[in-house]
């Protein structure tokens, strides 16, 4: 059971599981290359990356680039250590099975 | 009627806990299968985010093959200065033949870049990889730093007399801008970058050989890097 445990459901999702992937190796990425690089549309890619913000597994950054606003996002130490655990428990049951 | 109520309370109870045993059985259903697809998506994402994969092996091989062409015909012309034996005649051979010398250098280059470009971009349009995303623009921009560094060094030698130091300068900061540039597309070129290094070090113990370097390191190893690259790669 303990390894079920690991599994952490706000990553259970496709769409979760890229968003942390990628912000993971990135330093920083903005809301349209998360969408680009995921293939989600706009209000799909929101409300993931809301849902990951309030379990504090990320940081949203709302800024201006010219008159354009931008808003990037970036993880948390949390949120690597969380997705990292994810990530092992994944590897175990794999080689469990 | 309170018992009625009871029994409604109990019913959605009963039903969010099915409910949850459903959710949690998921990850008993769950195949082997689909959890491999997961992380190998999420290694492909990783390298996809933060690499441009799209670089083509097969245009490290024909910027190889410009470079060994390059060196021959200049090899060609040099030889031809030396065998001019009145000095007055040498020089004025010498002289005429340094405009030949940089067109080959330039047109090694050009050649060079357009099949690259080229290549990388039919390469990114076959995979439907974006070409001009910020992967690429990281790439370009880490590999131009040191590059452009060599070069006003380069023009700085060459203010100064230092013509020697010349050829192994150009290998040394070739490589560390691929050894820079590894870090933001396929890794291989690391390598490449490691070799061009030390190669251009070995260099500076031979003055006058400054061509025979620059054609391996520059025309031999892009060839080989290139070969490796394409069919690691590129051929699946």
């Amino acid at each position: 059971m303990s390894i079920i445990n690991n599994i952490n459901k706000v990553f259970d999702h496709r769409i979760r599981l890229g968003i942390m992937s990628i912000l993971m190796v990135n330093e920083y990425a903005d809301f349209n290359t998360l969408k680009a690089l995921l293939g989600a549309t706009d209000g799909n890619l929101a409300s993931h990356t809301k849902a990951l913000e309030k379990s504090e597994y990320i940081k949203i950054e709302k800024q201006f680039i010219g008159k354009k606003p931008n808003t990037r996002y970036s993880t948390t130490k949390l949120g690597k250590a969380e997705f990292k655990k994810h990530i092992n428990a994944l590897e175990k049951l794999i080689n469990k099975q | 009627m309170r018992l009625r109520h009871l029994k409604k309370v109990f019913h959605l109870f009963a039903y969010k806990e099915d409910l949850y045993l459903l959710c949690n059985s998921k990850y008993f259903i769950m195949s082997n299968e689909d959890y491999l697809k997961d992380i190998s998506e999420i290694k492909n994402l990783m390298n996809k985010s933060s690499r441009f994969i799209s670089l083509s092996g097969l245009s490290g091989v024909l910027a190889g093959v410009y470079a060994l062409i390059g060196a021959f015909l200049a090899n060609n012309i040099i030889n031809n200065i030396i065998l001019q034996k009145q000095p007055l005649k040498r020089f004025f051979v010498a002289y005429d033949s340094v405009g030949s010398l940089l067109i080959i250098a330039f047109t090694v280059v050009l050649l060079s870049i357009i099949t690259g470009v080229f290549l990388t971009v039919r390469k990114a349009k076959r995979s439907q990889e974006k070409i001009w995303d910020s992967s690429s623009k990281r790439l370009i921009i880490n590999f131009l730093i040191p590059l452009l560094t060599g070069g006003i060094l380069c023009i700085i030698l060459l203010d100064k007399n230092y013509i020697s130091l010349i050829a192994p300068v150009t290998l040394i900061f070739y490589g560390m801008a691929c050894l820079n540039a590894s870090k933001y597309t396929l890794g291989d070129i690391r390598y490449l970058g490691l070799t061009n290094i030390v190669l251009g070090l070995i260099a500076t113990q031979f003055v006058g050989y400054g061509l025979y370097f620059w054609a391996f390191g520059f025309g031999v190893m892009h060839i080989i890097y290139g070969g490796i690259m394409h069919f690691k790669h590129d051929v699946k």
